[in-house]
């Protein structure tokens, strides 16, 4: 019988010990490197390029009555069209119908792979071209909602129909069973089911959707009809001063902070009703 | 037990056509899932007023059984009536004949996303078309059948197994229907909680609901059913008065299978021979 003589543990510290060690020299790294950036920064000509309140004191009012306005205008109308149509596009994919199947699949598969900037080129500029008289109801509002609504279709209809799927067997055969319709039985039991499941993802889809409003720019837009990117790099131009990306970044978060919070709060009322 | 059971004898087929006069009337019923024949060529005839209790071994087919008559299950071959319709005529409004079939299911299936109240009014106003003022009129009505009146405005998540499934029979009492079917009502239920779902049951029996059940309960099937169907491998083995079925079975394979059933803690000499026991758990698990 060989002896084997226990390794001491290291230094004489317990694992806990040893942890607590490697984790205080991270902190004190990471200490020692935000230290020697602020104390290398150049703090004056930093705050005179970016932070210049009289700047960001120009864009006010318009930031708030054009930009934030129609970048939310663009979004809304955009998500609206885009659930609509990725309601449908998921209820065609679920259905035992071939065709409508191959339709939303082939949908999906072109417009989640072509960039939306080029889905909104073609819809502003093709549709004109290729049918001339047409106009977009709403005019510029509506070729917009087309425009970026198209692409949010195709995510939302994959994200809808597996909503659709996570809902159990059983809820359609208790509906079936009760003598509702197929139809009826999607639209008050499976659906409202389905989008409790979705919330989360869909506002995923919202917040990108926000930042794609910003694509509106290639379309040429007027003053008027700025939202928050194309209003920023004008004054970026205007008053050569790059503050004014400062006051739209800001200004994108309290568009979108608030929806997270919004979902959050979403979630937590239906948490007893699913 | 999936293998040719060549001695199974099958209750023959009752001479009186479909339709007449039955709750229920099955001929000649097949169903197969793929390769797997779940029932075959099943006939039986049950009665208005009638409390029929299917009982068998798991994988025997007494849920498929069940869940053809109202056509959850669209059988292989054979035909089903339920009162004058038959439910395997491609014709059918199946909506509009399943809105007198209440169905009560062992994973309850109430609509989580409705309050106890709205579920038991949805498929009223949607379905049967009445205002919601009648509607909630009846609802209130059959939970306090169920002995559930104080939580109409409960969520289905923040009950517990037996209420959710009393408000499911309240639901299917709300459809005002002519007959209900129970697949396994009480195999999801914690034990102290079975005994408040089938005294709901029991209540109905009482009052003459036409039943179909599928269950494990022995005990309430010998007090409460007019009959006692055994089904085994597909087929019916046994149909008849609960003391005779269960009280005194004829077969030997219901004979078995009640034993074990009522006596799950003991194990015969047979069942500890390789081949015994290898028949004793394929009968359980086939």
């Amino acid at each position: 019988m060989t002896t084997t003589t226990a390794r001491p543990p290291r230094a004489g510290m317990t694992r806990r010990q040893r942890a607590k060690v490697t984790r205080g020299t991270q902190y004190a790294f990471l200490g020692l490197v935000v230290l020697f950036l602020a104390l290398k920064t150049d703090w004056k000509s930093f705050s005179d390029s970016f932070f210049r309140l009289d700047v960001a004191a120009s864009m006010w009012p318009r930031l708030l009555t054009e930009a934030i306005r129609n970048t939310l205008l663009y979004t809304l109308l955009a998500f609206a069209f885009g659930l609509a149509l990725g309601l449908r596009l998921a209820m065609m994919k679920l259905s035992s119908i071939g065709p409508y199947r191959w339709f939303a699949n082939g949908y999906v598969e072109l417009f989640r792979g072509l960039p939306s900037l080029v889905v909104l080129f073609m819809v502003a500029y093709g549709i004109p071209n290729a049918f001339p008289g047409f106009k977009f109801p709403g005019d510029f509002f509506g070729m917009v909602t087309v425009g970026l609504g198209l692409t949010a279709a195709a995510y939302m209809a994959e994200t809808i129909r597996a909503g659709i799927q996570a809902v159990p067997k059983g809820q359609m055969e208790a509906a079936r069973s009760l003598g509702m319709s197929p139809g009826r039985t999607m639209f008050s039991i499976i659906i409202p089911q389905a989008f409790r499941i979705v919330i989360p993802p869909l506002t995923n889809e919202l917040i990108l959707l926000v930042k794609d409003s910003s694509l509106v720019y290639v379309l040429g837009v007027s003053v008027a009809q700025y939202e928050l990117t194309k209003f920023g790099s004008s004054f970026l131009v205007s008053k050569a001063s790059p503050t004014p990306l400062i006051v739209v970044a800001l200004a994108y978060l309290a568009i979108t902070l608030p929806l997270s919070s919004l979902v959050r709060a979403l979630e937590k009322r239906f948490a007893k009703a699913r | 037990m999936s293998t040719t059971p060549s001695g199974m004898p099958s209750v023959s087929p009752p001479a009186a056509p479909g339709g007449a006069g039955h709750a229920i009337s099955i001929r000649n019923l097949s169903k197969a899932f793929g390769d797997n024949i779940v029932l075959r060529d099943i006939s039986m005839d049950i009665e208005p007023g009638q409390v029929v209790c299917v009982i068998g071994p798991s994988g025997s087919g007494k849920s498929t059984l069940l869940r053809c008559v109202n056509l959850l299950e669209q059988p292989t071959s054979g035909k089903i009536w339920v009162g004058n319709d038959e439910m395997t005529d491609p014709d059918v409004d199946i909506d509009k004949v399943r809105r007198r079939i209440g169905m009560v299911f062992q994973s309850f299936n109430l609509f989580p996303h409705l309050k106890v109240l709205d579920n038991l009014t949805i498929a009223q106003t949607k379905v049967l078309g009445r205002s919601l003022d009648e509607a909630k009129k009846v609802a209130r009505h059959n939970l306090e059948r169920v002995g559930m009146a104080d939580r109409e405005d409960a969520f289905p998540s923040q009950l517990s197994g037996g209420q959710q499934q009393r408000i499911a029979i309240a639901r299917s009492l709300s459809m005002d229907p002519e007959l209900m079917l129970f697949d396994e009502p009480t195999s999801a239920l914690d034990p102290e909680l079975v005994g408040e779902v089938l005294a709901v049951m029991k209540g109905l029996a009482a009052e003459g609901m036409t039943m179909m059940i599928v269950t494990h309960e022995m005990g309430f099937a010998r007090e409460v059913a007019d009959r006692v169907v055994f089904m085994d491998g597909g087929y019916v083995v046994e149909d008849g008065h609960p003391s005779q079925v269960i009280g005194d079975p004829k077969h030997a394979r219901t004979k078995s299978f009640l034993h074990r059933v009522l006596n799950p803690m003991v194990i015969e000499p047979d069942d500890i021979h390789p081949d015994g026991l290898r028949d004793a758990i394929s009968d359980l698990a086939p």
